[in-house]
């Protein structure tokens, strides 16, 4: 079975689950939510935002529904011992990881929809002043945050202590990307922006994207392999 | 290891004789007044120390030491500490095996 | 392999005795002089702690592409190396700062991600230690993907202006530093071989004791 006919399945397939309970997405989504108003009580001091932390509250809340997501994606491949089921199946290794990169970033994208316009709301952040290249910072972080997430997810779903130890693995890799997205963003929200910085960090955030997911394809065989 | 556990107990001994009286002496620097931005390109060197520079920086000097020699004794001691449960464990299992 | 760990103890023990004399009579830096001396500890430290990242990311995929057991028993040892001696930059660089910067602790890229790195490896070894049976292939996967990140580190350095030195300082060295600074690179490279003798051979012994107990309940 070819590649992308195999990635075509399992996304399908991933899809169709979670669009009948929806229960991934609402319960990511409430999450990020509840993050933002946290910091919303933790960071305003006297009915004014603190700085320019919107940048860094956004990237958080991504950070951390996306950390949610992925426990709870591989948890249910896991439960249903569908996880076994996919890896005995004789298709390409790094086809099932790249399925499962395209659904955990579907479910991100859905998540940053909503989270995007709230920080803008509650912090007063320019957020839509450079539409095209905030996206492209978001797509570019996005990517690399689920790209070592998936990674190891799969990895961590059949291993002891695996719900404290995903976050404990994913954030010092992934701290780079919060790095650079926040940066980014700041340099867009600033009083007088800078897209040059913005384009910088990106080009950051890519280079980054391209070598992990390399890495990811690469490891992922003979790691899941008992 | 079991030859070699001798020249590790002097090591260690002699380790923690240089790290215990020097780690007694640190204790926390006072501010110093504003100085020259410090090197970032290349460091410069001078022969004489100019006079009321030397107590303040030398309590975090000796403390940045002894924290090496301490971190490197530690190791090696547990390395050592190791070695020599498994040595055991190895003569015990041995000495089992010939008897089933 | 043996016979070399003895006189090479000596040899190590020996350089560590004669660097304080070494380092107590090079030349004092112009702006931040007495302090300035740490360096010769601080640097080698982080020398070490990438060398041991980058053996553990080098067995890892050793073992992850053969299956060798041998190169993962070379992993944990560069992990536990990246760890340790990480932690003594970690703890050796604020004592510096404090004094040349005026703070403990500056997010500065470098040191920033200098931590980060460390933080992977210890994760890597929470992972060995907590992640149940199977681990070691997941920390395959960590190490290696911890290494990759280090060039990020390296890149970030020279991209922006920050306040530590800048990695040109040390082709720049005078001749009293440089003579010092690369005694002291050695002696700490000398004692990284040194552990890593050890250590192996732990994780060897350790893997032989596994065998046997197996072979007993048989």
């Amino acid at each position: 079975m070819n590649f992308v006919r195999v990635v075509w399945l399992v996304v399908r397939k991933d899809l169709l689950v979670e669009l009948r309970s929806r229960e991934i997405l609402y319960t990511t989504v409430f999450f990020a939510v509840s993050c933002v108003l946290v910091f919303a009580f933790g960071f305003v001091r006297e009915g004014q935002p603190m700085g320019d932390v919107g940048a860094g509250i956004l990237w958080i809340a991504v950070a951390f529904s996306g950390t949610l997501a992925l426990g709870r994606a591989f948890e249910r491949e896991r439960q249903s011992e569908t996880l076994r089921a996919l890896l005995m199946a004789p298709v390409d290794r790094p086809a099932l990881y790249v399925a499962k990169l395209i659904g955990v970033m579907a479910l991100m994208t859905a998540v940053e929809m909503v989270v995007v316009p709230l920080v803008a709301l509650l912090f007063q952040a320019p957020l839509f002043r450079h539409l095209p290249m905030l996206l492209g910072l978001l797509l570019g972080g996005t990517v690399g945050f689920t790209a070592v997430g998936t990674m190891f997810g799969a990895m961590l779903a059949r291993a002891r202590s695996r719900d404290v130890l995903l976050p404990v693995l994913l954030y010092p890799i992934t701290i780079p990307v919060i790095i650079a997205g926040v940066r980014g963003t700041s340099a867009l929200l600033q009083a007088d922006p800078d897209p040059a910085i913005a384009r910088a960090w990106l080009s950051l955030l890519l280079s980054f994207d391209v070598v992990f997911i390399t890495l990811a394809l690469w490891t992922f065989e003979p790691v899941m392999t008992d | 290891m079991r030859r070699v556990g001798s020249v590790w107990r002097v090591l260690l001994v002699w380790l923690l004789l240089a790290a215990g009286p020097v780690w007694h002496a640190a204790v926390d620097a006072q501010q110093p007044p504003p100085r020259p931005k410090p090197a970032e390109d290349e460091f410069v060197p001078i022969d004489q120390l100019p006079p009321g520079e030397q107590l303040p920086a030398a309590p975090l000097l000796i403390a940045a030491y002894a924290v090496v020699w301490l971190a490197v004794a530690g190791y090696l001691f547990s390395i050592w500490r190791r070695l020599d449960r498994v040595d055991r464990d190895l003569a015990e299992a041995g000495r089992r095996l010939p008897r089933t | 392999m043996q016979r070399l760990f003895l006189p090479l103890l000596v040899v190590v023990a020996a350089m560590f005795a004669y660097a304080p004399l070494m380092i107590a009579n090079a030349p004092f830096e112009s702006t931040m002089l007495l302090v300035q001396k740490i360096f010769y500890f601080h640097v080698p430290s982080w020398f070490v702690m990438f060398s041991g990242a980058f053996l553990c990311a080098g067995a890892s995929v050793v073992y992850l592409a053969r299956g060798s057991k041998e190169a993962d028993h070379y992993a944990v040892t560069g992990a536990e190396l990246a760890v340790v001696f990480g932690l003594m930059g970690l703890i050796t660089g604020p004592l510096w700062a404090r004094k040349a910067w005026g703070v403990w602790w500056e997010w500065d890229v470098k040191l920033t991600l200098a931590l980060v790195v460390w933080l992977t490896f210890v994760a890597y070894l929470l992972l060995r230690r907590y992640g149940g049976p199977g681990s070691e292939k997941l920390a395959a996967g960590v190490g290696i993907f911890g290494a990759a990140n280090i060039p990020f580190v390296y890149y970030s350095v020279n991209w922006w202006r920050t306040i530590h030195p800048k990695t040109t300082v040390v082709p720049t060295l005078g001749p009293g530093m440089r003579g010092t600074f690369w005694f002291c690179v050695l002696a700490f490279m000398l004692l990284m071989v040194l552990i890593i003798a050890a250590r192996v051979r732990l994780e060897r012994q350790r893997a032989r004791v596994d065998e046997l107990f197996l072979e007993l309940e048989d």
